[in-house]
């Protein structure tokens, strides 16, 4: 298990690379190791520029004879009033592209939104080696 | 302070050779610093190699979609060079399909897509 805080710019590279190490720990595909670790750099971003600030926590999991890597980040932010409109591509509460919910949920195998105005939000990505 | 990407000069292209994994200040920095090696130098076009780029998220797709379109203003035209294969798929997945960038496997090509935009005319100045 893997954790971190998000608390700045540098932080979003850190998570990157720890994913990174983890991704081919688990025996990820090249690709497939690139997809999970942007999909963790889309969304250590938005914990840091939407929730304030707040942690990751990366681990490797197992299923029955497949491995994977979770990583899942959370937040004490103001939360996600409409979670169905943050999920649409191309919307943004702030400058962003509007990409990085929805493009997370398509590049992970198993995505997690829990979020509710005043509650924070904790969110997660799987990826299974194939 | 920062730490800065380096800009080329060769002839009239510069080139920026991203070597390491980019901080979001970084980026922000080499737009500005860009924009203005393009009016300093007069240069006519720009090579943004990105072959050592392990990933491309949607805060970098977007400044290079707006690298891109800013040098093109400034009289530039600007060419992304070797993108790695799972750094495409992952980036068309994600939604960033980088529609108004060009692109070319490597450096040589990228100055040779430069060289024959300037036969053509498609950058007048």
């Amino acid at each position: 298990m893997h954790e971190s805080p998000i608390t700045g710019n540098g932080d979003v590279v850190k998570a990157r690379q720890a994913v990174r190490v983890l991704a081919q720990e688990a025996r990820l595909s090249l690709v497939d190791q690139t997809k999970l670790v942007t999909a963790a750099s889309e969304l250590a971003r938005n914990t840091l520029s939407y929730g304030g600030g707040g942690t990751m926590r990366a681990s490797i999991v197992t299923r029955g004879t497949s491995t994977g890597v979770k990583v899942v980040f959370s937040d004490q932010g103001p939360g996600i009033p409409d979670l169905d409109l943050a999920l649409t591509d191309g919307w943004s509460s702030g400058r962003g592209m509007g990409l990085g919910l929805s493009g997370a949920r398509r590049l992970a195998d198993e995505f997690t939104l829990d979020s509710a105005p005043g509650k924070g939000t904790t969110v997660s990505v799987l990826k299974w080696a194939r | 302070m920062s730490e800065r990407v380096p800009i080329l000069k060769i002839g009239d292209v510069l080139l920026v050779s991203i070597q390491i994994d980019l901080e979001d200040q970084m980026v922000m920095d080499l737009q500005e610093d860009l924009s203005q090696r393009i009016v300093d130098t007069g240069a006519r076009g720009v090579v943004i190699d990105i072959s050592a780029l392990e990933i491309v998220d949607s805060f970098v797709g977007r400044m290079l979609a707006s690298i891109a379109a800013i040098s093109r203003v400034l009289g530039a035209e600007t060419v992304v060079v070797g993108m790695r294969p799972a750094v495409a798929m992952t980036l068309v997945e994600l939604g960033l399909s980088l529609g108004g960038v060009r692109t070319a496997l490597n450096l040589e090509q990228g100055i040779g897509e430069l060289r024959r935009s300037r036969r053509n005319g498609s950058v007048p100045r």
